[in-house]
Parts: structure tokens; sequence; C-alpha cells
């Protein structure tokens, strides 16, 4: 029967099984016949031309079947058309020219029967080049940024521009967030296989089969049906794999020069180069508020950098503009190109990084005002979007404050910092509010009813780790009643219905929007079914189709949102809670309580939920205190590009996580009044744990992560 | 490829047999730190001897002094009824290093041998004199918020990484070696050395030597013993700073003091004043203070690590405190 419970008992994850005994089978696992395997040969200068390329002694190294580069590639036609048509987004043609622009560039690549074998030939090759000038020093580069052309993250004013300037109470600050790179534990890559010579089936590492295919397809210039694109399972994204790098690109050109099956797999290293980074930001917040609390001013500018070669951009300062209750607010956000990798999104992307510097500023008010920080935020609540001047679809903030600071025992926090302790700890709390668009895509997908009693659904969606087909076969048991066990959700084959790329939190929304779609279609298309074959309307389906004589019954569709996403402003809402306790001898920070509070709507999924805010709250974590990308800026070269010397947190990092949900349906986001929240459980997290720092030592730390060094200057 | 070969032994004189007829010829135990040196292409021996079956693996106290084999691997060493009641320092400091899965695998020789983690060390591309000499030291000017307070040279700054070594200096172990002409033993403290003009050299292991064993006296510091490492992470990440100290107390009154401390040096680094201040006095936060003021004479700062010259002594204090009140 249907279950019209909200939270409805904790359904496991429907590949877990797969995962943790190793039948699921990712990228780098599949073998074709003839395989061969490509390792690039990277560019050890950071600017400048290549002058030569001696691949003599890696040609004549065993095993070894090409040397592909610039001067010998094979032609790739969307290449050759004009420059914002073939390769997209101006994405940088791998082995197109001698130009170097950063440091780690490959300039060839090496294929040879075994991976140990390329490996080796790979060190054989030797780059001449002619270096020039580069730049990669983020904060020394400042007054070379530039507007992004997106009109989105144009400069934005309400009110009077500065007016924090004129309040009564007024606080300034800058804040520093250093490079992260996301390090999902898979290596990144591709198998290509070139089927005949216009027609291509790879195995990628990717968040969007379709968006891989796209790429390929205009890349060289095939039609879209001569591109398979295969991943259904993806060892962790957090952004890296939302687009088709180079190196993807690399290989495919390999396997056409060699005429064989090619299989990239790249190394920890070079996934700090090669495969997109958070951009390091630097931010300046002004707020003004009223001797009461009650802000008068937002000023919120932001600089990010980007490569010189293709602009990355992100949304770094929209939470200040819509967040809180402020008649007057300015904002900024400026690139600053470097000879480094691009960028790509990394999880909470843009807003984490901006809710970093916001919410610490809040914090910081709060404190000028000698106000509780719940206070102030609930003082300076918005029902209201004040940036569109629209309602919000919903909106729980206040309940989830409540919430929240119940559990982690917010009553024992001491407004006066560096007043509590536990034995020679300083204990503090801390806390901060999170929030990410809520949207509601464009996805198709098919049902297929069988007279067995099962039901198979197919969307080219992605699964980067949240549990897509948990929530998915959730949706269709709550529409059809089908038992979740009967249920197969399929995903990750650029073969099926379209759908968007797994990023922005939306595939719940938006896909499981087409699920809930196709199931309803097929539900009327039974019950009519069974009218007309004399049935009663409510009869199951196994009867209807067995009357019919049909071995199944099918339905595809398209769904997406309507004039609703006009009427409102979307966003998915987060509040994270830490106690933190500091150890003022040896600057050691260490969390011993975590609560995040999720208000995205209805959970359908609650055990993927919760697993997500848990996954959240540990990269938030951090974040905080742990990750930084670091690089020595005389050679333009990365120098803790490693799992030892990279700090992501391990388990003794990651005390008791409790996760809390508001847990009520948005009434106007889509069938499943769910809410995406990816991005939420991340977003904020930050910024909790530097004003749970301050609690407890009196100390502001600007500048991420936070390390014991910082406690101790 | 690169092409080595391999051999295993079964016996410490074959294995130092075999490893003179080969110059350029490596041990292999653990293989946690030289498996990587090799897949980065900063060491290319052309012959790997497995020692693993050689039967150096014992933990046992032999009369007042407790022997552990180089083959002993860290987390037998470090769980061990006899260390724990004896020498619980060796114990907490093997447990702070690594991973639980790399303590497995690695072995007290190994752990002893274990090169630097210093970035410029590893990155082939870079400037660095200890795995090519000549080239400069990469650390010195750029990225040194990991290097060494203490003992460097303009040709090497960077440091020791373990753990197991601090509290091996901080109790006067001694190391058996045995090379072409015999055994020998050698002050734990003079195994490690300064990078001075040679800091391709980690160690005063003369060519064709094998760490054989390494001996501990017992003493009285077991009630009063801490290790504090103070790292970027909970787990898994080298030393920002630590330090092991080691206190004989009768009342409040140090009778005997041991100190060391990780993360400061090219090896590890006794603070013998320190404790010659401290012995006889009382077990005071003002004498822990003075202490960890002698103990910083020389320190020496570069442009990222100035905030060892707080973290060092801060650290040194924190582990006195929690030696002494350990019950």
């Amino acid at each position: 029967m249907r279950d019209k419970s909200l939270l409805k008992e904790d359904t496991d994850r429907v590949d877990g099984f797969d995962k943790v005994t190793g039948r699921a089978k990712y990228f780098a696992e599949y073998q074709i016949p003839g395989t061969t395997y490509g390792v690039l040969v990277p560019s050890t200068i950071t600017k400048g031309k290549i002058t030569g390329i001696d691949s003599k002694a890696a040609e004549r190294a065993p095993g070894v079947l090409a040397v592909v580069s610039h001067l010998n590639r094979p032609v790739v036609a969307g290449y050759e058309t004009g420059k914002d048509q073939g390769v997209p987004n101006n994405m940088m043609k791998i082995f197109y020219t001698d130009q170097i622009s950063f440091n780690g560039q490959p300039i060839a690549m090496v294929v040879a029967d075994t991976y140990e074998r390329a490996v080796y030939a790979a060190t054989l090759v030797k780059g001449t080049y002619a270096k020039e000038a580069f730049e990669t020093d983020f904060e020394k580069n400042l007054s070379k940024a530039k507007a992004p052309k997106n009109p989105a993250q144009a400069s934005y004013l309400r009110g009077t521009a500065d007016a924090y300037k004129n309040a009564a109470v007024q606080i300034e600050a800058s804040y520093t967030l250093p490079t992260e790179t996301h390090n999902p534990m898979e290596l990144h890559g591709i198998l290509a296989n070139w089927e005949s010579a216009d027609k291509i089936t790879v195995y990628a590492k990717t968040q969007g089969v379709k968006a891989t295919q796209g790429t390929i397809a205009s890349t060289f210039k095939l039609p879209l049906t001569n591109v398979q694109v295969n991943s259904e399972f993806v060892g962790g994204g957090f952004g890296m794999a939302l687009r088709t790098w180079p190196l993807e690109i690399a290989a495919i050109i390999a396997a056409k020069q060699v005429n064989k099956p090619v299989k990239l797999v790249i190394t920890r290293d070079q996934m700090f180069t090669l495969a997109g980074h958070r951009p390091y930001a630097f931010q300046k917040v002004g707020l003004g508020a009223d001797k009461d609390g009650q802000l008068t001013g937002i000023t919120h500018e932001a600089w990010g950098h980007t490569a010189t070669y293709e602009d990355f951009t992100e949304n770094v300062v929209s939470m200040s503009k819509f967040m809180y209750n402020s008649a007057n607010v300015n904002t900024t956000y400026k690139i600053v190109p470097l000879n480094v990798g691009v960028p790509i999104w990394m999880r909470g992307p843009g807003e984490a990084t901006g809710a970093f510097a916001l919410e610490s500023a809040m914090d910081e008010m709060a404190h000028s005002l000698d106000m509780d920080p719940i206070a102030f935020r609930v003082k300076n609540y918005t029902e209201e979007d004040p940036e569109k001047s629209r309602p919000y679809s919903s909106k729980n903030l206040k309940e989830a404050y409540k919430m929240g600071a119940e559990k982690i025992g917010w009553s024992k926090r001491n407004n006066k910092p560096g007043t509590n302790k536990d034995g020679n700890w300083l204990v503090g709390y801390g806390m901060s509010t999170g929030v990410f668009n809520a949207s509601r895509g464009r996805a198709s997908a098919k049902g297929i009813l069988k007279s067995d009693g099962t039901l198979l659904l197919q969307s080219a969606a992605s699964d980067i780790g949240p549990g897509t087909g948990t929530g998915m076969v959730q949706i269709a048991h709550e529409v059809l009643g089908i038992p979740v066990s009967k249920i197969t959700f399929e995903l990750g084959d650029s073969s099926f219905p379209t759908a968007p790329s797994q990023g922005g939190s939306a595939t719940l929304s938006t896909v499981g929007s087409a699920v809930s779609d196709v199931c309803n279609a097929l539900k009327a298309k039974i019950a009519e079914m069974a009218t007309q074959s004399g049935l009663s309307a409510s009869a199951k389906f196994v009867d209807v189709l067995k009357k019919n004589n049909l071995p199944s019954v099918e339905v595809t569709m398209e769904s997406k949102g309507g004039e609703e996403q006009k009427k409102y402003s979307m966003y998915s809402f987060s509040i994270h809670f830490v106690q933190v306790k500091v150890n003022p001898l040896t600057g050691v920070v260490k969390v011993s309580k975590i609560v995040s509070v999720g208000d995205s709507g209805r959970i359908v999924s609650p055990k993927t939920a919760r697993s997500q805010m848990v996954g959240g709250a540990v990269g938030g974590l951090g974040m905080a205190l742990t990750e930084e990308t670091v690089m020595d800026h005389r050679f333009g070269r990365y120098v803790n590009n490693n799992f030892a010397d990279y700090h992501v947190p391990v388990h003794a990092d990651i005390p008791e996580i409790e996760v809390v949900f508001v847990n009520k349906p948005d009434p106007y986001i889509n069938p499943m009044g769910a809410k995406g929240m990816g991005e939420i459980a991340l977003i904020g997290f930050s910024a909790a744990v530097a004003n749970a720092v301050f609690n407890a030592t009196g100390k502001r730390i600007r500048t991420l992560p936070i390390t014991p060094d910082k406690i101790l200057a | 490829m690169i092409n080595f070969t391999y051999v295993r032994t079964t016996t410490a004189k074959a294995a130092v047999g075999l490893l003179a007829k080969e110059k350029n010829a490596k041990f292999i135990a653990g293989g946690t730190n030289l498996v990587d040196l090799m897949k980065r292409g900063v060491t290319a021996p052309d012959r790997l001897i497995d020692i693993n079956a050689v039967p150096l693996k014992q933990i046992e106290l032999v009369g007042n002094m407790m022997h552990i084999g180089a083959l002993a691997t860290n987390t037998a060493v470090a769980e061990h009824e006899l260390v724990k009641l004896h020498f619980p320092l060796l114990s907490l400091a093997l447990q702070a290093g690594a991973s639980q899965q790399l303590r497995n695998a690695a072995t007290v020789g190994g752990n002893m041998m274990q090169r630097t983690r210093c970035g410029y060390f590893y990155d082939t591309t870079m400037p660095c004199n200890k795995r090519a000499p000549g080239t400069g030291c990469g650390a010195i000017t750029g990225y040194n918020r990991m290097h060494a307070i203490f003992g460097g040279s303009e040709q090497c700054i960077a440091v020791h990484p373990s753990d197991m070594c601090i509290a091996l200096v901080a109790l006067d172990s001694t190391v058996v070696l045995s090379g072409p002409k015999g055994e020998r033993k050698l002050k734990f403290i003079d195994f490690h050395k300064l990078a001075g003009t040679t800091p391709d050299k980690d160690n005063n292991l003369l060519p064709g030597e094998m760490i054989i064993r390494v001996e501990i006296p017992t003493n009285k510091l077991a009630a009063h013993s801490y290790y504090v490492k103070v790292r970027d992470r909970a787990s898994y990440a080298f030393a920002l700073v630590s330090v092991a100290a080691g206190l004989e107390l009768q009342g409040n009154k140090i009778v005997d003091v041991k100190l060391a401390m990780g993360g400061v040096a090219h090896k590890p680094w006794r603070l013998l004043e320190a404790e010659t201040f401290l012995k006889g006095k009382m077990a005071t936060e003002a004498n822990f203070k003075s202490a960890a003021q002698i103990a910083m004479k020389n320190a020496k700062a570069y442009k990222e690590n100035a905030f060892k010259l707080k973290m060092a002594p801060n650290t040194l204090i924190e582990a006195l405190n929690l030696a002494k009140s350990k019950a």
C-alpha cells in the first residue's frame, strides 16, 4: 500500500551491498579486449612554449605503441572550428599547440601495452621549453581582478551602497580561504574505445553521462547517438566530475591514434593539477546594525581565482543578498586569472566560500552587540526573499534554530568568550546558517511495469554517492505502492532518457519528479487498461497485464517545473552547531560535537539523507580545520599533492554527528515536496567551527584552515 | 621499466653479505617508505634484499635491558605488555605515528631508516640537496612550515619524521648494528645526524651495516611518561612538534627526567640542558616554563615555521604537565 507517512522507516542503500562487496564496477575496472594504457607526461614549467618533445627513448621502450602530442596527434574535428564552437566552454584543447599555461599541463601521452610500461616510458619523454614569467600567487595578483562576464555575477545593489559605514554598530573584516582540492577516493580517468571511425564507447567517471556525451560529440564532431557513455558507479565526485576534462579528450585522441581502447587513470598528484579545485578566495564583509541588532547594511566583496585560459566563476556573494533582512546590501565578485589548472565547483560551490565570510561576520556582529548569535539571526529573519521581493516556497529556520540549539546544548554556551573550560581545554559553541538554491530542472525517465510484479526505471542520471537510486525507488514506491525490493532504478548510461548532471543538489528534485510523473502515468494507464478490460480500476497491475496478455507496459516522459518557479524563491537551508575544545598551550582544536539541522522539505530517503548531512559535516570539518592546497609560487607547483600531506579529516577528527531534519514538505517545488541537500550539508559549517573557536578562545580566525599554529599566533 | 633484482634472506649474516655484494642494494622489510620512494622516482635500488624472514622480531627483557629486534613491527612493540609496563613512552609514541595499517607493516629498523617527508625531497623536479646533492634546498626560502628550528644547515632544513625515535632517544637507547667488520653498538642519540654539509645522509650507518636491535635500559619513568604530538589532524599526520617526556618523581621532586622533541630537527632532538635544569627541582609549572625556555636556546625559525618557537616550548610544558599528572 502507498506509504503516506512523512518520515518512513529507513530503506537501505539499494547498491550498498554491491559497493561493500566489490561487485559494483567503476570505470577503471572495465576490461575491453586489447585495452592499452595511457600515462600523461606533465609539463615541468608553468608558462611558456614547448620547443621540443624528445620521445625517441620512450618510443623504443618495450611495449610502447605511441607518444601522442600536439606534434603528431590525429585530426580532432572540433579543434578546427571557431573559438566558441567545437570544444565546449572554451575548454583547453589538449595537444593542440605548444602553449603551456600551468605546471603539470600534459604535453604528451604515452600509450603502452601495460600500465607499468607506460609509466616508465612516460619518464623517458623529455620536453624542452621556452619559459615565460608566470603568476600563481593569488594575493599578489588581486589588482588584476576582472569582473566575470556572466550577468548573474554582476555587482548588486539594494538601497544605499556601503550603508554599514553609517551604522551605530559596525564590523568590517576580511576572510581568506585557501585553495581546496576535492580528493575523492576514486582517481579520475576514462576508458575510451572507438568502435568504428565515427562511433565511440567510453567508461567514464562523470557526474553527468549526457554532459560527457555532449562534450565528446562536439569535440570530435560526432552525432550524439554515436557516443555511448557509461558511468554506473562513481567513487566520489564532490564536483570535480561535473565536466569533461582535457585529460579525457587526450585519452580519446590517443585511442584514435593507436586504434585500440585506451585506459587512462591519472595519479593522485595529477588530481591536484588536472581535475580542478575550489578556488582561493579573499573576501571583505562590512556589516552595520542599530543598537537593537537590526541590520542596516551588508557589504560583501569577493575575489576568487581562475585560470588564464578559461574563466571559472561561482556564486560566492549571493547569500548576502537574500538571507537577512537588511534594507541596504551591495556585493561584488571578481576573478583573478592565474597560471593554474582551471578550478571547478566543489561541494557547496561558491556559497560555502561566501557563507564562511558572511556567517563569521554575523557572529562578529552578534559579539559586538553582545547578543546571542541565534537571537541576532532571528532578529534579522525574513519571511520574504528581499532580493527578489517574493515569498520563499518554504522556510522553517526559526524552528530549525530551536531544534539544533536544544540538541547541542546551546544553553551551556557562555556568550563571553574564553570562559568555559573542561580541565585545561577551552570549550566553545558556535553555529552558522547554510543555504543553497533548491532547484528543479528538466529530466526524463522511463518506467516499465512487468507482469512479474517488478518495476524498472531508467534515466541518464548519476550517483556520485548520495544514493540516487535509493531515493528514486522510494519515490516510485510511494506512488505505486510496489515494494521497494521489486523496483530497480538504472542510471549512468547515456542511452537512457535525458537527465541533468548531478550537481547543485538538484537530482532528487529533478529526476525524482520525472520518476514521480512516470509512475503516476503508469498508474493511470493501468487503471485505464483495467477498466477497459473489465477489471476494477484499482486492480493490481500484474492482474491487469495478465488479463491483457501483456508482458509489460511502459511510459517515457519528460518532467519540469512550471510557474511556481517564478512565484517563489526556493532554497534549502541548514544550520550547523558545533562544540569545540581548544588546547590553549598546543593550539589543537577538537570538534567535540556536531549537530546539523536540515530544512530541505520532506525527507524522501531518511537513511541516505542522513548520510548526506554526515558527509557534508565531515567535508565542512576539513574545510574548517585541515584542508589546504599549498603551492610554491617560485615554481608554480603544489607541494602537498598527496594524501599524507593534504589533510582530509580522518575518523579520529570526527566526533558524534547528530542530524536533525525539520522534514516539512515544500508545497511548491515538486510532487515530493522535497528539496536537495547535498550542498547545504557543507555550506556554513566552517563558519560554525570558526565561531565556536572564537567562543572558546576569544580569538577570531579569519583564514582557513584553523590549524594549531593559527591558534597560537 | 626500471628493473631491480629481489632476493630473500633468512639470516642477518647472509643479509649483510648480500648487501656488500651490490653497491646499490637496499634492505626491504615493511616497505612503507621505500616503496613510496621508488614509485616517486626518489630512489631506484638495483637490488632489494627482503629481510622479513630474518629472526629479529624479539621483544624481551634481558637483565636490565629491553631488547627489541629490528624487524619487530611497530604494532607489536606498541602493544607488547612489557613495553606498555616498562616503557609506556615508547608505546605512546608509536601509537601517535602513521596509521594502524602502516604500523602493522612498519618495523623498528624501517622506522629508524625512514626519510624525511619534506615535499621538495619527494618532487624530483624540485631542488633538494638531500635527494640530489648540489641542487639547493627548496625549503629554505620555500614552503617550510613543517621544517627544522634546531640544528638546521644552509643546505637542508628537513626534519626527521619518526615518533618512535623521539621516545627511543629520550630513553637512552642503544642501537646494535652488524656490518662486514662484525657487530658494533651506537648510542641512539648518535644514530641519526644533523644535515650539515651532507644532508643526503640521514644517519651514521656505515656502508654495509644492518640494524639488528635496539636496547633500552630499564628506568623509573614509567609512572610519569607522556608523548604529546601536535599535528594538523588527529591521526595520520606528521608532527608539527612532538615531545616525549618521562619523569621520575619523589613526591613532587624530580629525581630523573628524560626529554626529547620531534618535528624540530634533522634528528630526534634530545633536550639534555632542560633535563639538567629540572633534575633535583620541584615539578612546578614555573620550573617547567624555565626548562622550556632553556630547551629553546639556539632555535631558529624560517618564514613559515616561526609558530614552532611558541608551539615547541608550550608542547614541552604540556607534556611535562601530563607526565606529572598521569596516575
